[in-house]
């Protein structure tokens, strides 16, 4: 697929890579929903604990793969990392800045700087917007030209760089194909030449042959302009194809973490095992030789979660002390967290 | 060829057409379509969104909606019999009964407002003569088959009291009720979790090899029928472009799209790789098919003759057929893929 050849003007400042702080630094975030009953006297009868106490760092122009099932917190991580949603404890600190403490003003500049592209290509773009004006908004909200002619050739520049051609900028998003509409919502998220892109999703929706398309288009970005991405996904191969390190969640906790070739080649916790296992390599041959794992049940209610280790009730190798305490990440080798009492 | 002609396959799609009409133009979605299933087989069909897969599936069970859609030719035989030529109330029997059906979107195809022991019991009662009782005890053993824990007491609950998972089990147990000798099952997973989309996966091969029941997965997922198929037909812009056993078509793929497909992912059984080849250009407009081979424009082996006559299936091997001009220079090779254009 083509790439940008001419894309000085969206280059992103460059940012302090000598100080060797982490880009992102995210320590026990928690988001946890009120769920209330009742019509007119509403009461809380509970709490959706969607993420409850992550942690994990982020280098510039590194990729951070996030894994789980439905329902187990990625999207909810991603919009509370950007400030998206409030946290309801836990504290992000992005390019130095606390996040969680600052005034709203203050975050709507941080904005700037963390781009986030949404799972449904169809769903997320206005569509009474044109093509050319959904992916100037950000240039407009930061007040990023200084004229009507630098606009128009920023937005030409951002087309061009995700593949698209700037004559497309009077188009409306229902004459995009899922593939292009993506394209614009990579393009969208660059415009104010951020330092970090939360991907949710970007390509679970798409067909394979245009997958690959969009996943070599963002490798091509993260190259050209060191960004750092957290890749949102359940298809675990594509996962591995694209991150450089790898976080499992299960029902809002981190329950495995390390870098790619670690997590994939010697997983550890039962749950990523399992996961791993599940997933069908496209070779009849050796899918006839291959055992599986195959887990009993369905994920329970974040509503209610299982005492100690919520994995124990779906879990192979699950003893008596496993619905105890809850297992804290452990550091078993380098850069290899794992947060179960069997390992 | 081999001993296996001298059986009656189970099911024989000859030449299958469902056109949609709109003022403005005709989308030919299954556009000649042609297959055979044989008793306990199971058999995958696979390709990308909008390639006519669910509408063969709804055609095969006379389901399409009328206008639009129009089944314009060809025939269905099944056990003998061309199911394009039943009345209405002879096709009722056959479905449900003859054939179940695991359709894309489980939530929308069980009745949100009956119980679930009651959508079980319906089809007992009016294909297999069973009285209330006999019906109500026998979709207790059926909710048990496919693993829903307190299966009696879960009959009275109601599909929006279940997850995505067991809702999925519940099509499977009706789908299977009357022990069908065949069984649709359309992206039946594709919602689901990795784990759980493992569990059903499991469930469904290890059911119909125990009742001996013919399975038709439909799926755009290449892993999935790789597990579990016997033999794969590859279809693209209305037709089938490849048909072979699963090893040959994962092992030696003949048409230009499979190998493009198969390229296109990345896989956990590799090592990693830092660059994907995708298939180039886009998914065609349905309604505005190119003459000629409906690949062409993102094909890497293209010729002349491609843009003037529409490859048909034929022979590229024992069981093998390929619909394309070029199949006997394809292969997985990269190399032989930079060769052309
Ligand atoms: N605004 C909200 N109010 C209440 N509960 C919520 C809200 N948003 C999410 N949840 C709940 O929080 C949990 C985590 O949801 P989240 O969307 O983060 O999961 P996810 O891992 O992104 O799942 P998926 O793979 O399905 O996208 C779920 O149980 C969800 O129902
Ligand atoms: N009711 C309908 N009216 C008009 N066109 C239709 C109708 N149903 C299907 N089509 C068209 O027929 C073609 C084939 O659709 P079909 O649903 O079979 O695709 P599919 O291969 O099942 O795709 P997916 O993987 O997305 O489910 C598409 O171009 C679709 O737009
Ligand atoms: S017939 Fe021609 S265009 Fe079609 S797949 Fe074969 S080589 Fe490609
Ligand atoms: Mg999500
Ligand atoms: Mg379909």
């Amino acid at each position: 697929m083509t790439t940008a050849t001419n894309a000085s003007t969206v280059t992103p400042v460059k940012a302090d890579v000598t100080s060797g702080q982490p880009l992102l630094a995210v320590e026990g975030l928690k988001v946890h929903f009120p769920v209330n009953r009742g019509f007119i006297l509403q009461r809380t009868v509970g709490h959706v604990k969607a993420v409850d106490g992550i942690g994990f760092s982020l280098k510039h122009g590194e990729t951070l793969g996030l894994v789980g099932e439905s329902g187990s917190g990625k999207t909810t991580a991603g919009r509370a990392i950007l400030q998206l949603t409030k946290p309801t404890a836990g504290k992000v600190t992005f390019e130095g800045q606390e996040l969680t403490t600052m005034k709203p003003d203050a975050i709507r500049k941080m904005r700037r700087r963390m781009g986030i592209v949404f799972q449904d290509p169809y769903g997320s773009l206005n569509p009474r917007m044109t093509a050319g004006n959904i992916v100037g908004e950000p240039l407009i909200v930061h007040r990023l030209f200084t004229s009507k002619a630098e606009y128009r050739e920023k937005v030409a520049e951002l087309l061009q760089v995700v593949g698209l051609s700037p004559a497309m900028a009077n188009r409306y998003p229902h004459e995009f194909s899922g593939g292009q509409r993506q394209r614009l919502g990579v393009a969208r998220a660059l415009a104010a030449r951020p330092s970090l892109i939360v991907l949710d999703e970007p390509v679970s929706a798409l067909d394979v042959s245009i997958q690959a398309q969009v996943i070599n288009l963002l490798q091509d970005l993260q190259e050209q302009f060191n960004l750092a991405y957290i890749f949102i996904a359940h298809d675990l191969s594509v996962v591995r194809h694209i991150s450089d390190r790898v976080a499992v969640m299960y029902l809002g906790k981190i329950v495995e973490i390390a870098t790619r070739d670690e997590i994939y080649k010697n997983p550890l916790h039962p749950y990523t095992k399992a996961l791993l296992s599940a997933v069908p390599a496209p070779d009849p041959v050796l899918e006839r030789k291959r055992e599986r794992i195959v887990l009993k049940g369905d994920i329970p209610s974040p509503l209610n979660p299982p005492s100690g280790c919520v994995f124990h009730t779906r879990c192979p190798i699950a003893i008596d002390d496993c619905k105890g305490d809850v297992p804290p990440l452990r550091e078993v080798g380098p850069e290899h967290w794992v947060a179960c009492i069997r390992v | 060829m081999t001993e296996r002609q001298t059986v009656e396959p189970l099911l024989q799609v000859r030449d299958l057409k469902t056109y949609f009409y709109s003022p403005s133009s005709v989308v030919r979605a299954v556009d000649g379509v042609t297959f055979d299933l044989r008793e306990g087989e199971t058999l995958g069909l696979v390709g990308e969104s909008g390639c006519g897969k669910s509408v063969t599936a709804l055609t095969l069970m006379r389901l399409i909606p009328n206008p639009p859609g129009r089944i314009v030719g060809g025939e269905v035989i099944f056990k003998g019999r061309d199911l394009l030529k039943l009345s209405d109330s002879e096709m009722r029997k056959v479905r449900g009964r003859d054939i179940g059906m695991i359709f894309q979107e489980p939530m929308s195809s069980l009745n949100p407002v009956l119980t679930i022991g009651r959508q079980l019991t319906e089809a007992l009662e009016l294909h297999m003569n069973m009285s209330k009782r006999q019906a109500m005890d026998r979709a207790g053993e059926l909710l048990d088959m496919v693993g829903i824990p307190d299966a009696r007491t879960r009959l009275k609950d109601y599909p929006h009291q279940m997850s995505g998972g067991q809702r999925q089990r519940v099509m499977i147990a009706i789908a299977l009720s009357c022990n069908p000798k065949l069984l649709i099952a359309d992206e039946a997973t594709t919602a689901l979790d990795v784990t759980i989309q493992a569990q059903i996966l499991e469930l469904m091969q290890d059911l119909t090899s125990r009742l001996g029941t013919a399975l038709l997965i439909i799926t755009h997922n290449l892993g999935v029928v790789a597990r579990y198929a016997d033999r794969v037909n590859v279809m693209y812009a209305g037709k089938i472009r490849e048909m072979g056993s699963s090893d040959d078509i994962y092992g030696s793929p003949k048409h230009p799209y499979t190998v493009g497909l198969l390229n296109s992912v990345p896989r956990l059984d590799e090592p990693a790789k830092t660059r994907l080849a995708p298939i180039r250009g886009e998914i065609p407009n349905m309604a505005d098919l190119p003459a000629g081979c409906a690949f062409r424009d993102r094909c890497d082996w293209a010729i002349e003759r491609c843009g003037a006559e529409d490859p048909t299936l034929t022979e590229a091997g024992r069981e093998h057929w390929s619909a394309c001009w070029e199949s006997a220079k394809v292969s997985r090779r990269p190399a032989a893929q930079k060769a052309k254009v």
